[in-house]
């Protein structure tokens, strides 16, 4: 099982602002270990994020997205107590769903 | 443009940013984009790990790290790390942040210590003293750095540490005073702290663990001087090291008085 996101979700007027940290190797499948042979491809490809249930984000990822991924993005309409949740699905489909409340 | 007054104000205002982008120094530059980076600082994604292994129970005898004393009684972590390396009694040793985990995952926990010491940064439980160590600084953010310095083997431990600051040695004769031993040295574009004294709030001492972006890796303050000491081409002291430990002696006494801001963003 996957570490654990950090997602951090503050409302300011009509929107809120969701911040979330991923831990995950993104591993571009482009290195090559000490003995050279390549290390196999192994990223996040898909997130999603709801906003009490409902899809408010959905994207592709690929390769290129950095290890330890940070994402930012606005709600519009979320409110403090609201809940939001992301999730992500990686290439070896390992998937990990964490839940914040706007504050 | 249609309207000759907005032509010459654009033009005015043109001019205007260039002189600013000319004056903004490369280390504005840099401090521009750790601000950046700081919101988002994937030392977080350590720290976490780090609480949740603190309070897990692990290792042949099950057991958490819970009691495990770490200068200010068992089980004290606020504050903890800005009065470390310290002498403790139980050991008969100074003892840094990461050594003294090592200690208390061998009697608490039953792990084998010298094999933990042994393995390689960034592999197996190494990973998770970085983590421990990652949330135990974290916990005393905010607060400066004063250092024990009461017991003859802390001011004897300095002692060593200023010596192993100014030796010099090596292919090519360097030493750690080479580049940290005066104000406003740099290595490219990185500004070198002075570590001979307090060098400020959040720099050198104060600023580490640290995580790395380019690398995406965490740094501890054990790994960053194996690390110096690679690139000095010096053999590496090793984890835990009586050098190492004195060495983080020398530089966190003369940072007393200095904030932590450590787990810290590097580039």
């Amino acid at each position: 099982m996957a570490d654990p996101m950090r997602i951090r979700a503050q409302a300011a007027g009509d929107k809120a602002t969701v911040r979330v940290l991923m831990s995950h190797e993104m591993e571009t499948g482009q290195r090559k270990d000490s003995a050279g042979k390549a290390i196999p491809a192994w990223f996040i490809q898909e997130v999603t994020a709801t906003h009490n249930g409902k899809p408010v984000l959905s994207a592709q990822w690929g390769p290129s997205v950095s290890k330890n991924p940070f994402m930012q993005f606005n709600v519009k309409g979320a409110k403090a107590g609201d809940k939001i949740a992301v999730t992500w699905t990686d290439n070896k489909n390992d998937k990990r769903t964490d839940e914040a409340t706007v504050s | 443009m249609k309207n000759p007054i907005l032509a010459v104000l654009g033009a005015t205002l043109l001019v205007a940013s260039l002189a600013q982008a000319q004056t903004k120094s490369a280390a504005d530059g840099i401090a521009e984009y750790r601000k950046m980076l700081e919101d988002g600082n994937p030392a977080d994604l350590f720290e976490a790990k780090g609480e949740a292994l603190w309070k897990q129970a692990r290792g042949p005898k099950n057991a958490t790290l819970e009691r495990c004393d770490l200068g200010k009684g068992p089980g004290v972590v606020k504050g903890a790390f800005v009065e470390l390396p310290r002498f403790f009694a139980d050991t008969n040793k100074v003892q840094d942040l990461e050594s003294r985990l090592v200690t208390c995952m061998e009697t608490l926990q039953g792990f084998n210590g010298a094999q933990i010491a042994k393995t390689a940064f960034g592999k197996d439980e190494q990973n998770n003293v970085t983590a421990l160590a990652t949330w135990i600084a974290a916990e005393s953010r905010g607060q400066r750095f004063n250092l024990p310095q009461g017991h003859a083997e802390e001011r004897k431990s300095y002692e060593i540490g200023k010596r192993v600051f100014f030796f010099r040695g090596g292919p090519m004769d360097f030493s750690c005073a080479s580049c940290h031993g005066e104000a406003g040295k740099r290595i490219r574009l990185q500004d070198l702290p002075d570590l001979t004294k307090n060098p400020g709030d959040g720099i050198g001492f104060a600023a580490w663990p640290a995580y790395r972006v380019s690398n995406g890796q965490m740094w501890s303050m054990q790994l960053r001087l194996n690390d110096c000491f690679r690139q000095q081409r010096f053999p590496f002291p090793g984890f835990g090291s009586d050098a190492t430990i004195a060495l983080g002696t020398y530089m966190g006494v003369n940072a007393k008085g200095a904030e932590s801001i450590a787990p810290a963003i590097k580039r």
